[in-house]
């Protein structure tokens, strides 16, 4: 799959954003005053930020509104509203933090599990696809949950907390590098099951249809770059886990230092979200004799 | 609603037969041309007489080689469009609602009006009957040509597909696949039609007749004569001639 620059943008910072936002909203971090303007503001920042970056890819987005309509089927409809309410429920708990009055631990939670839901909406979006059999897993939801967890738990300095997270994310990475190789093989779809001529003999692409590209070739026939997936790997695993990991446990957490776990952190995600798309093989490149 | 209708009786389809289709493109282009000026946006091209041509299409035909284990590799032409799937996943992904499945007939549309271009529908589909119009930014597809097949303004043999009107082999059939009595059912029943790529469980509406059996390549007529053994006399002349 083509990887579009501004999903990649919103996929990686609205997960951090709303993985921030859920841990301040458990109380991982209490931070008060002005402190507590600049953590939320960071989360709201980076979970607003994204949601408007994912606009920049739409063909019509003056319509955006209309996705909130099919919210009984579709996944993009409900990541939609879940961001919405997440966004509207977290705000008395963002401004009693930032007042510094207390709030019952109720509001906090059920925000956070809201934030939560929405990573995993967005998740969904991919993993529903039965299209791409490399997202069609599970692993795609604890990915994604993952890299919110871990972002969030960096960026509020629970230390303990995320590098668990941290080392869970790398595993689930490795894990999904591994899964994801052999999955569209397993699913069985071939440019013979796709023609239909494969009880025939051997079918292979003569001619294409046209000489030109098109829109779908453009966008999920994407392999440029696949030479460069070994080192992607290495720098997504390390970036987004190996590394933050020892510093979050063995570093005190200063605010410097946890914004440099917070940027090595980041490239990493960049790296492996990058991946994500752009290892994604649709079926539809059969038709092609390319995928 | 982006939620599927319950099954419809009345399934609208196309029939494609890959034994016929001799890849001519004339329903690429009867398909271009009438749904350049009708139903919604307009196909558009980009850098049409620039070097990077590019262009939405509803339908496009592609040629595959087939070699079979013990006979000469075989040229199928095949013409690939919207199956018009019972099970259509482009539908219910959908976050607007653009994308619908009507309860009649069973026909897979999009209004336009509604859709914002998200592209999720695009990759939804196992078949690559979806582009997302560049000019437009709105998802286009195969509308089974809705505004000609219950057009009263047109004369009666129009009232089909452009694609299968224009067809000069007959390789595409348009009709009711849900009726087993209509023209396309027992067609695809005589000859096996086939659904593409039934592990993605969408369940298409549209069926491809696989080409018929070849043959073995038959001998020449002439053939038996090449190896004549002559006899009597000619025989003796034949030996006397092979000395010198
Ligand atoms: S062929 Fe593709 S676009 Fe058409 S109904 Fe089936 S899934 Fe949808
Ligand atoms: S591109 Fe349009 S029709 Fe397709 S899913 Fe998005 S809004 Fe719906
Ligand atoms: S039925 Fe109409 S829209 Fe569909 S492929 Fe044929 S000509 Fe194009």
């Amino acid at each position: 799959m083509h990887p579009a620059p501004s999903v990649i943008l919103f996929t990686v910072l609205s997960g951090m954003g709303f993985g921030l936002l859920a841990l301040l909203a458990l109380g991982a971090a209490q931070p008060l005053g002005l402190a507590a303007l600049l953590h939320w503001g960071l989360g709201y920042g980076l979970a607003v930020g994204g949601l408007l970056a994912s606009t920049f890819h739409l063909g019509n987005p003056q319509r955006a509104l209309r996705a909130f309509t099919q919210w009984r089927t579709s996944w993009l409809s409900r990541e939609g509203w879940a961001s919405v309410l997440t966004l509207f429920m977290l705000a008395p708990v963002a401004l009693a933090a930032i007042m510094g009055a207390g709030l019952p631990s109720f509001f906090g939670a059920t925000g956070a599990a809201m934030a939560l839901l929405t990573v995993y909406c967005t998740a969904m979006i991919y993993a529903q696809l039965k299209t791409v059999p490399r997202w069609n897993h599970w692993i795609t939801p604890v990915l994604f949950l993952l890299f919110a967890l871990t972002g969030g738990a960096i960026l509020t300095g629970r230390n303990g907390f995320g590098a668990i997270m941290a080392l869970l994310l790398g595993a689930a990475l490795f894990y999904s590098f591994r899964r994801g190789d052999g999955a569209f093989a397993e699913r069985g779809a071939t440019i013979g099951s796709a023609t239909g001529l494969g009880a025939l003999g051997e079918v292979r692409q003569f001619a294409p249809p046209h000489t030109g590209g098109n829109y779908l070739m453009n966008e999920m026939i994407f392999r440029v770059g696949r030479k460069h997936v070994r080192r992607l790997r290495i720098i997504a695993i390390l970036g987004a886990s190996l590394l933050p990991a020892p510093i979050l446990v063995f570093v005190p957490p200063l605010p410097w230092v946890m914004a440099v776990a917070a940027v090595i952190h980041l490239v990493g995600a960049f790296a492996a979200r990058w991946l994500f798309f752009a290892e994604a093989e649709h079926v539809v490149g059969l038709y092609y004799d390319a995928h | 609603m982006t939620a599927l209708p319950p099954p419809s009786a009345k399934k609208l389809g196309l029939v494609i037969d890959l034994d016929t289709c001799v890849g001519c493109q004339a329903c690429v282009t009867a398909c271009k041309g009438w749904n350049d000026q009708g139903y919604g946006a307009p196909l558009s091209d980009m850098d049409a007489y620039g070097s990077a041509p590019c262009g939405t299409f509803l339908n496009r035909v592609h040629s595959y080689e087939v070699q079979p284990e013990a006979a000469a590799p075989q040229i199928i032409n095949f013409p690939r469009s919207c199956l018009h799937c019972d099970n259509a996943p482009c539908v219910t992904v959908c976050p607007t609602g653009a994308s619908y499945k009507r309860a009649e007939d069973g026909i897979v549309l999009v209004n336009e009006s509604a859709c914002i271009g998200c592209g999720l529908c695009a990759w939804a589909c196992p078949y690559g009957a979806r582009e997302l119009d560049a000019e437009a930014g709105v998802m286009k597809k195969c509308t089974l040509c809705v505004d000609r097949i219950y057009n009263d303004n047109l004369a009666e043999e129009d009232r089909v597909p452009a694609c299968v009107r224009t067809c000069p082999t007959g390789a595409r059939h348009f009709g009711d696949l849900g009726d087993p009595e209509s023209a396309v059912s027992r067609l695809v029943a005589e000859r096996g039609g086939y659904d593409l790529m039934p592990e993605m469980e969408t369940k298409p509406v549209n069926k491809y007749l696989p080409p018929r059996k070849k043959g073995a390549v038959e001998a020449s007529p002439l053939a038996p004569l090449l190896d004549v053994q002559a006899t009597g006399f000619a025989g003796w002349l034949d030996r006397l001639l092979e000395k010198f």
